[in-house]
């Protein structure tokens, strides 16, 4: 027992993936599921924000890219949850933790999208920050994991790309539209910051994660690299960041910023967001309005087979 | 008028207003899997319907009109100057009814579009041989989704039936041609092998076509029901609340 | 039912592991394929099976493909110009 996570340690360190079928320590699969599944949960209800929007774009070409992406985000969702089943876990076990409130999604999913700059924002701040915590995971050491989210990533570098596009046009455009921009960019900057979860001395899973390579760099590091790429995009397209904290350190070369509010994100993740519960129970609702397609589905399967 | 912007106006409209009902679904489908499939219809479909409305607007400019751009007529027109299909914005109610409306507008879809890629006028055709081999793929989903559920449980059976039975009416405007049809394709000729299609695909879901005869009609001339109101307020709010802005 | 699916491009060799999905039959996993893994490329070739029809031996090396949408160009990045000056992006 003791050789075999010798080895497995081993093998981590070595940069080998592990497959479904391989011996792996109880905690690293518990943790995978963990990980992996609030992944997918987080794409599911993350179509609801943006979905928000979808009969309401402002040009046909703007619906059909909306359309678009949130269609990736259920595919995300799709390879997420088959790559959590590899571990042993069925789908529908996923589906009922979501629903019944004990796993847990992305926090930001909480908060509702009151504009079409919010649209915008979403893809460019929401997408963005995504990117970072993603790319280092296309090697992370579950094979099936790790292959998701090459495809993942693959896909959403066009979301983050859609959501600034959004903006640089309202930016371009008439007073009343920058001001949409601006006041979409007051309220997703924060609750984006701590898509990256507590600071690194608070976050209780952080360092086994990182010696399994389940997680590859620290809350505080990719927060960081966040902030530094996208002040100057802000700054570009003439927006100002709602930080009177924000500075550029030239002797660190990186920016500082202001105190985050840790007792709203708490609060978010323990269901007191503006739309946690809109979220569970949309989510609900389609579920058990499914239910019935579900039965039938397989009900005519089943003929077919007895047919023959 | 100008016939063929017309009739191009009633395609572009009966696929926008179907793609706008099935974006509708997009995180509350019954199964992921459906998220992403109907999704795809959707996407088809208003990729169809630029293509239709941005030709209309250019025939109408080519016939001495102002040049109307495929947003211009999407988000400017008012309800009485929509010309698609009443089913098309029947709403989306269970997934039989959507399915139903599906089913029965892309069983008439493809032999039309077949139709006009065949003999249509040249740019009319052109479109239609891009949408003809979505449009098969629609037909194959949505008959089979109409199988699946007719004959799955006895509550789908139900649901279907009642979905069928409440769109049944909406199906004889897809052949009531008119001078701007005939101008363009023999609609009525379709007819026959739609209902032959349609029977034998409702004869395997176990489900029974409706008796009563009585037709509903009037989108194709901008008398719609009172759901297309709702539709376009909800779709073309941004536009009308910021008029000129780009986005 | 847990489906896997293989994918062969039009100028692929080989089918290839993609990923997997539900359905309650083939027939629907084979049209499911297609929109959640190839999102209509055409001339795709698509294997759907079974999990449980899957017997594997040792652990073996499957790569993903990547379809990208040939039809829906506003998917790709380079559908939308990034200004020189932005970075990062």
């Amino acid at each position: 027992m003791e050789s075999a996570t010798v080895g497995f340690d081993q093998r981590i360190a070595a940069g080998v993936k592990i497959e479904p079928r391989d011996e792996m320590p109880e905690a690293y699969r518990k943790t995978l599921i963990r990980q992996i599944s609030q992944h997918a949960h987080s794409e599911i209800v993350g179509q609801l924000p943006e979905g928000n929007w979808i009969s309401r774009a402002p040009t046909l070409q703007r619906k059909a890219i909306l359309l678009a992406k949130v269609q990736d985000e259920a595919g995300h969702g799709l390879y997420l949850y088959c790559a959590a089943e590899t571990l042993g876990v069925a789908r529908s076990e996923l589906v009922a933790d979501l629903l019944s409130g004990k796993a847990k999604y992305s926090s930001i999913f909480n908060y509702p999208t009151l504009s079409w700059a919010d649209i915008g924002a979403i893809g460019w701040l929401v997408d963005g920050a995504a990117i970072l915590n993603q790319i280092p995971l296309c090697r992370c050491s579950y094979g099936p994991y790790a292959r998701a989210m090459v495809r993942i990533c693959k896909e959403e570098s066009f979301h983050q790309r859609q959501g600034f596009d959004i903006l640089l046009k309202l930016c371009r455009g008439t007073t009343a539209q920058k001001d949409m921009a601006q006041d979409a960019l007051n309220r997703w900057w924060w609750p984006s910051l701590m898509m990256f979860g507590p600071p690194d001395e608070q976050s209780s899973h952080s360092a086994q994660s990182m010696a399994w390579k389940i997680k590859l760099i620290s809350n505080d590091g990719l927060r960081q690299k966040f902030i530094d790429q996208t002040v100057p995009q802000a700054d570009f397209l003439g927006l100002r960041v709602p930080d009177d904290h924000l500075r550029w350190n030239e002797e660190t070369g990186h920016y500082e910023y202001g105190p985050i509010n840790w007792e709203e994100f708490q609060q978010v993740i323990r269901g007191n967001g503006p739309c946690n519960r809109d979220r569970l129970e949309t989510r609900r609702r389609a579920h058990q309005q499914g239910a019935w397609v579900r039965e039938a589905l397989d009900a005519h399967a089943q003929k077919q087979t007895a047919r023959g | 008028m100008n016939a063929a912007a017309e009739f191009c106006l009633r395609l572009g409209d009966s696929d926008l207003v179907l793609s706008q009902r099935l974006g509708e679904w997009c995180g509350h489908g019954p199964v992921l899997e459906e998220d992403l499939a109907l999704t795809n219809v959707a996407l088809d479909l208003l990729g169809q319907a630029r293509l239709w409305l941005t030709l209309a607007g250019d025939l109408e400019a080519e016939a001495g009109g102002q040049h109307r751009t495929e947003d211009d007529l999407a988000f400017l027109r008012d309800a009485g100057q929509f010309r698609n299909l009443l089913l098309v914005e029947q709403p989306n109610g269970d997934y039989a009814q959507t399915m139903t409306r599906q089913y029965l507008f892309d069983a008439w879809h493809l032999p039309l579009l077949n139709a006009l890629a065949a003999g249509g006028p040249e740019r009319i055709a052109a479109i239609a041989a891009k949408a003809q081999k979505e449009a098969a793929y629609h037909l194959r989903r949505s008959r089979d989704w109409v199988v699946r559920l007719g004959d799955g449980t006895p509550e789908s059976h139900r649901r279907m039936q009642t979905a069928l039975d409440g769109l049944w009416p909406f199906t004889g405007e897809m052949f009531a041609a008119d001078a701007v049809d005939n101008a363009v394709v023999p609609l009525t000729d379709l007819q026959t092998p739609w209902r032959e299609e349609v029977s034998a695909t409702l004869a395997v879901a176990t489900l029974e076509i409706p008796a009563s005869a009585w037709m509903q009609k009037g989108g194709k001339q901008g008398v719609h029901s009172e759901k297309l109101g709702h539709l376009l307020a909800e779709m073309q709010f941004l536009q009308r609340a910021y008029p000129g802005a780009q986005w | 039912m847990l489906f896997e699916v293989f994918i062969r491009s039009q100028h692929g060799v080989a089918h290839k592991h993609v990923g997997s999905l539900h359905a309650p039959d083939a027939a629907l996993a084979l049209d499911n394929a297609r929109d959640v893994y190839t999102r209509r490329n055409e001339g795709t070739s698509i294997w759907v099976v079974p999990s449980s029809a899957i017997t594997a031996g040792s652990p073996d090396d499957k790569q993903p493909l990547f379809e990208p949408a040939q039809s829906k160009i506003y998917r790709h990045p380079g559908f939308f110009p990034v200004p020189p000056e932005v970075k990062n992006l």
